[in-house]
């Protein structure tokens, strides 16, 4: 039995109440998956929230637009993992806000560089990529290296992401500038930040400022490092 | 608003139904979708729940619904690299079994490895190296004869398995002290062995005015390692400054920042990202660029 269409159009409130029900549908169809976005994230060793360098770094990545050339994800696809290494996990990116997953690549996948050149490989490439890679596209960041960090802004990010569910230790929140500082500095004493931030890479800060540079350098070595996909533990991976 | 003409009136204009929906005495023309149109529109939605029910796609509450064919693209990926493993699976247990120096006589085994290795340089090694392994400054040159720690088959491929300084515990470490820096050596000593270093490689220097007196200095603090002669040492990594190719540049003030603060270049481990035959593969590639011993 169906209403006619006249008597929704000359009733109101029957119009209003069909409206909020027909929205709803799509609005339901759009907000359940989000709600049970925990299950699509498997359980692998390793994943940690980004120490205050990297999550520095991580901010300048996204404000130069890195991702509009880069993407991050290495797609379960044949050629990719040949090339990139293993495909990309939801896990590995749970601790970014917003994911930096992108979907152009003017220049290459970047989600596992971790590791893969020197630091200073990355600072020179970062000053003139041309100069390393002659056949590159990438424009120049040179300017990072005269800009500073400021410690208390990364403190106040660390813990908005704290307070919206990343999981950082009271430790932690309490010790960016000290990590903040360690980090940049090569030749700072490492062990109080790889006890708080494993796999953490120390960059070639000089060890009287912290350049956006160091930050974004840190930033880099970290990706697609924190996950040992040698670890059997990891090998089955639930989804 | 309107009244319905069960009769279907026409409209004299264009001879068609009206749908008897009458606003201000404009009548609306009956014009169904084309039929076209409203089929492709069911079929895609009988695809769409077909679809639905084969492959992976509404979320319960703990996990989702799998698709009655099971599919998994993580599952297909996984397939199609064991199956890419098994296909190279003979060349490459051939490439691990036969020792480097002897690859070569085996024409078909070397023609893989040095196409496995053209591509593992180019992804993995030529961003520092260069594209021919021409160097950049602090990168060494693969391509010429000036290595550093050797250019050996078995001297290339341990630099590649464990990198240089990158950290590993068989990683190739030197160490130049920072001769400056650390107060080792005076300002004017530096200018002086800066300018005997320079005899080494470059007519005419030993006109500069510290050569002389640098030549006391080098033998003290330097030959060690470098050796008398400026020729080097592999063993422990110290570059031959008697060559024409300087891994940080050879001009005086190249030479003289290198003493005072010397830069350390790191190379990474590679066996954590490529596996053996690969790196055996680049191993002769590298060998192959023009500077192999």
């Amino acid at each position: 039995m169906f209403i006619k269409h006249e008597t929704i159009e000359k009733n109101a409130v029957l119009l209003a109440v069909l409206t909020t029900l027909t929205i709803a549908i799509g609005g339901i169809v759009e907000l359940v998956p989000l709600f049970t976005i925990e299950t699509t994230v498997e359980k692998v060793e390793g994943v940690r929230p980004y120490s205050p360098l990297e999550l520095a770094g991580r901010d300048i990545y996204v404000r130069e637009g890195c991702y509009t050339c880069h993407s991050q994800q290495i797609r379960a696809l044949k050629d990719e993992v040949e090339r990139y290494g293993h495909y990309s996990l939801a896990a590995e990116s749970m601790h970014d806000r917003p994911f930096q997953w992108g979907s152009k690549r003017n220049g290459p996948d970047l989600a596992r560089v971790g590791g893969k050149f020197s630091n200073d490989w990355h600072y020179a490439h970062l000053t003139n990529p041309q100069s390393m890679v002659p056949e590159s596209l990438m424009p120049r960041y040179a300017f990072l290296a005269n800009r500073e960090v400021d410690p208390a802004r990364v403190a106040r990010h660390l813990r908005a992401n704290k307070t919206v569910g990343t999981p950082y230790t009271e430790e932690q929140v309490a010790n960016v500038a000290a990590d903040l500082a360690a980090q940049a500095d090569v030749n700072a004493e490492p062990d109080a930040l790889a006890k708080r931030y494993p796999k953490a890479v120390q960059v070639q800060g000089d060890g009287r400022r912290v350049t956006e540079m160091d930050a974004l350098v840190a930033y880099l070595q970290v990706l697609g490092t924190m996950v040992d996909f040698t670890n059997p533990a990891n090998e089955k991976l639930q989804q | 608003m309107s009244e319905h003409n069960a009769a279907g009136e026409k409209d004299s204009v264009t001879g068609r139904h009206t749908t008897g929906h009458e606003w201000d005495g404009l009548k609306e023309l009956n014009t169904p979708l084309p039929k076209w149109w409203f089929w492709t529109f069911v079929a895609t939605v009988v695809w769409g729940i077909g679809y639905a029910i084969a492959y992976p796609s509404v979320p319960w509450i703990n996990t989702y619904f799998p698709g009655v064919l099971g599919y998994s693209q993580r599952n297909v990926v996984t397939a199609e690299v064991k199956a890419l493993e098994a296909q190279r699976a003979g060349v490459m247990q051939k490439l691990k079994a036969v020792p480097l120096e002897e690859v070569k006589k085996d024409e078909a085994l070397y023609a893989v490895a040095m196409t496995a290795g053209r591509v593992t340089f180019a992804e993995n090694c030529r961003a520092c190296h260069g594209a021919g392994g021409e160097g950049r400054p602090g990168y060494p040159a693969l391509a010429g004869d000036a290595w550093i720690w050797g250019g050996k088959l078995a001297d290339i491929q341990q630099s590649i398995v464990y990198g240089i300084r990158s950290g590993h515990p068989e990683a190739r470490v030197s160490q130049m002290p920072k001769f400056g820096v650390d107060g080792i050596l005076k300002a004017e000593e530096i200018d002086q062995v800066s300018d005997y270093v320079m005899t080494f490689y470059k007519p005419g220097a030993a006109a500069l005015p510290g050569a002389a007196k640098g030549q006391t200095v080098y033998a003290e603090n330097c030959a060690v390692c470098h050796g008398d002669k400026g020729e080097g040492k592999r063993d422990l990594g110290a570059p031959a400054l008697s060559s024409s190719v300087h891994l940080y540049g050879d001009t005086r003030a190249a030479v003289r920042a290198q003493i005072a603060n010397p830069k350390q270049g790191v190379m990474p481990a590679w066996n954590a990202r490529l596996d053996e035959a690969t790196i055996r593969a680049v191993t002769l590639y590298v060998h192959g660029l023009g500077g192999g011993e």
